[in-house]
């Protein structure tokens, strides 16, 4: 495995790129954010760095941990949802008939090609009280009261007087399902390439040794591919909790989460400092997440040698 | 169609919010040059400016405008923040103002290459509290903050903040904004006290009808009042002038009103910030901007009252004489201009927008 060695100048030809890279555009800004975070306000626009953790005390106040925790817990309900729906999505995907896998996997790639902020503004058109749910629903309330008329139970109005459209949007409902609507293609991918690897042949084994579906999913199915599942939970989530323009866009009054907050400490409260010590005291949340991922790999190749 | 004033969004809306989506600055060159090339960026609200306006300058002129836009304050004042990208000419509000006056990014002004502003310009603008003497902004155009709302569903014209702040009478189908200053401003001069209070007894009393208030309120809206209102989503909402106006056009059942207990008044200034390539350019543009044709060619477009006297002569009186434009003299008495509240009070209400919020 020392070949690099041999070839040292193969070796930089690959790995200079994606090191300078690394540096400039993830370790710099990083650490001009870690540096900011410990900094005090002078005035507008002055920030002197004073290596005070003022701002992380104030992060840590119960105001904020309630935020976090209630980020936290959205998060977790979105990625739950996508692992959920991810799960038969991805499987539908890898046992179809190898010509549609590309047409698929197309179909759930193609949304991506637009904008998320414009998809989610869709996502209002979609939702709202004069919305295409509720049109769809309305229509259908119409069809339903109008059988019912002519069966001649008109007089007793089961279906109320009039049809009522339902609050689908700015709620955490919305904000929920924005999330999960935006992410879960992120869910499916990594499953999908999981289930496609795995072989077939065990779980017919399963099948014909007399276990059930659920059996077979729970026993063979997914100790094979939560691989995939705890890689599309991370990336769903990591993304999910830092979320800011879809509770924007689709919350209501108590939908805010730490993303909205540190959004307006850059942006109207001019808080720099305490954004920064925000944003970080999310980015330990996430790396403590990705330590628990490579601390689960380790133990599968453990096991495996 | 004969609507040629339709504009598909407001200039202070769809993006708010979302600055992060908002990239690619044209960076300029940051050195002087002794005679100036014919270029000028100019950074702009979204919507805001005349359908012609930038190729009748450079007619006039040859000068070419290149135009980017932000969608508020908070998106302009970060991207200066830093030190300027590039921009030689740009609309804060007077606010915005008199926060990059403090913070010295802005560079003064040459009153005598802008002849048409003692020429042309109205004498309530012709000096200001937020910047005496006028040494670093021209007045570009201005409006109030009030009550956008749907007449066939509220009783008779709700002319107070109290529909909206303090009461269940439309609960489930108010609006207010989502800016804290804006909505603490308001509260403030519907509890009576000044609109830029920085008394924490008189936040606290605002904090709390608000959290009270909460349950009755659908959404704060992104700035996107207007569309809620248009879509039939809410019935009442907090709203610029301006936004209600756009959609005043579209629909007749909707209306405008600057609350009783008066509200907020802003005035949008064109501003030269610091290190800006092309000064001399931006002066020339400014000027332009301030001619009674251009003006009003601008003013008739954007549905935006002006502060140009010479322009608004050459209107007709459907913009002169609208009421949603142009609040009555009784009406503007009330109103107060937004003040620059400083850091700590900037805090204290920041927090106190956090605690509403996560009650």
């Amino acid at each position: 495995m020392d070949s690099w060695r041999k070839n040292p100048l193969v070796f930089w030809a690959f790995n200079l790129p994606p090191t300078v890279w690394l540096v400039l555009f993830f370790v710099i800004p990083l650490t001009l954010v870690w540096v900011l975070s410990f900094g005090e306000k002078r005035g507008i626009v002055d920030i002197e760095i004073t290596w005070v953790l003022d701002n992380y005390a104030r992060a840590l106040q119960p105001l904020y941990l309630e935020i976090f925790w209630k980020s936290i817990w959205m998060a977790a309900a979105a990625t739950l949802v996508c692992l959920i729906v991810g799960y038969p999505v991805a499987f539908a995907i890898a046992f179809a008939p190898a010509r549609w896998k590309p047409y698929l996997l197309l179909a759930l790639m193609v949304p991506f090609w637009i904008n998320i902020l414009i998809r989610t503004y869709a996502l209002i058109a979609v939702f709202r009280t004069r919305g295409y749910v509720n049109f769809t629903l309305e229509w259908i309330w119409e069809r339903a009261n109008g059988a019912l008329n002519l069966l001649g139970l008109g007089e007793y109005q089961l279906l109320g007087a009039q049809f009522q459209p339902l609050d689908l949007l700015y709620n955490n409902f919305a904000v929920s399902l924005g999330i999960v609507y935006a992410f879960f293609p992120f869910m499916v991918l990594p499953l999908y390439a999981n289930i496609e690897k795995l072989d077939r042949s065990y779980i017919e084994a399963s099948l014909d040794l007399g276990a059930g579906h659920w059996r077979t999913f729970f026993s063979v199915i997914f100790p094979l591919t939560w691989h995939g599942a705890l890689s599309g939970v991370i990336i769903v989530f990591i993304p999910a909790l830092g979320a800011f323009f879809i509770p924007d866009l689709l919350g209501g009054t108590d939908s805010q989460l730490i993303g909205n907050v540190i959004e307006r400490q850059f942006k109207s409260a001019n808080d720099w400092p305490f954004g920064a010590a925000l944003s970080f005291l999310l980015m330990y949340a996430t790396f403590g997440a990705l330590a628990l991922r490579s601390l689960a790999a380790g133990r599968k190749r453990g096991l495996e040698l | 169609m004969t609507n040629r004033r339709r504009r598909p969004f407001s200039r202070r809306s769809f993006l708010a919010g979302t600055g992060a989506v908002a990239a690619g600055i044209s960076i300029g060159p940051r050195f002087a040059w002794a005679a100036e090339e014919p270029k000028l960026n100019f950074y702009n609200w979204d919507t805001y400016i005349g359908e012609t306006t930038l190729a009748d300058f450079k007619d006039a002129s040859g000068i070419d405008v290149s135009m980017d836009l932000f969608a508020d304050n908070d998106e302009l004042f970060a991207k200066l923040k830093e030190g300027n990208p590039g921009y030689d000419l740009i609309v804060p509000t007077n606010d915005y103002v008199e926060r990059m006056i403090t913070a010295k990014m802005l560079s003064p002004l040459d009153h005598g290459k802008i002849p048409n502003f003692k020429k042309n310009v109205a004498t309530a603008f012709q000096d200001t509290q937020f910047d005496p003497g006028r040494k670093y902004s021209m007045p570009y155009m201005w409006g109030t903050q009030g009550i956008g709302y749907r007449k066939s569903k509220v009783d008779g014209v709700p002319d107070s903040w109290k529909w909206l702040m303090d009461s269940d009478k439309y609960s489930g189908r108010v609006a207010l904004l989502s800016e804290a200053n804006t909505v603490f401003g308001a509260g403030m001069k519907y509890l009576g006290h000044p609109y830029n209070s920085k008394d924490p007894a008189h936040l606290k009393q605002v904090e709390d009808m608000l959290t009270k208030q909460k349950p009755h309120i659908k959404v704060f809206a992104e700035d996107n009042g207007q569309d809620l209102l248009l879509s039939g989503e809410v019935d009442i909402t907090m709203e610029w002038n301006g936004d209600i106006l756009q959609v005043m056009e579209e629909d007749d059942d909707i209306s405008y009103v600057v609350p009783k207990e008066g509200s907020l008044l802003w005035q949008d200034c064109l501003c030269i910030p610091n290190g800006a390539p092309h000064p001399g350019n931006a002066h020339k543009f400014i000027n332009f901007i301030l001619d009674a044709e251009a003006g009003a060619a601008i003013a008739d477009f954007i549905q935006y009252a002006t502060p140009n006297a010479a322009a608004r002569e050459l209107l007709p009186p459907e913009y002169n004489e609208n009421p949603a434009i142009f609040p009555t003299e009784a009406t503007l008495a009330k109103c107060e201009a937004a003040i620059y509240l400083g850091e700590d009070a900037q805090r204290q209400r920041d927090e106190a927008w956090t605690r509403i919020l996560a009650a």
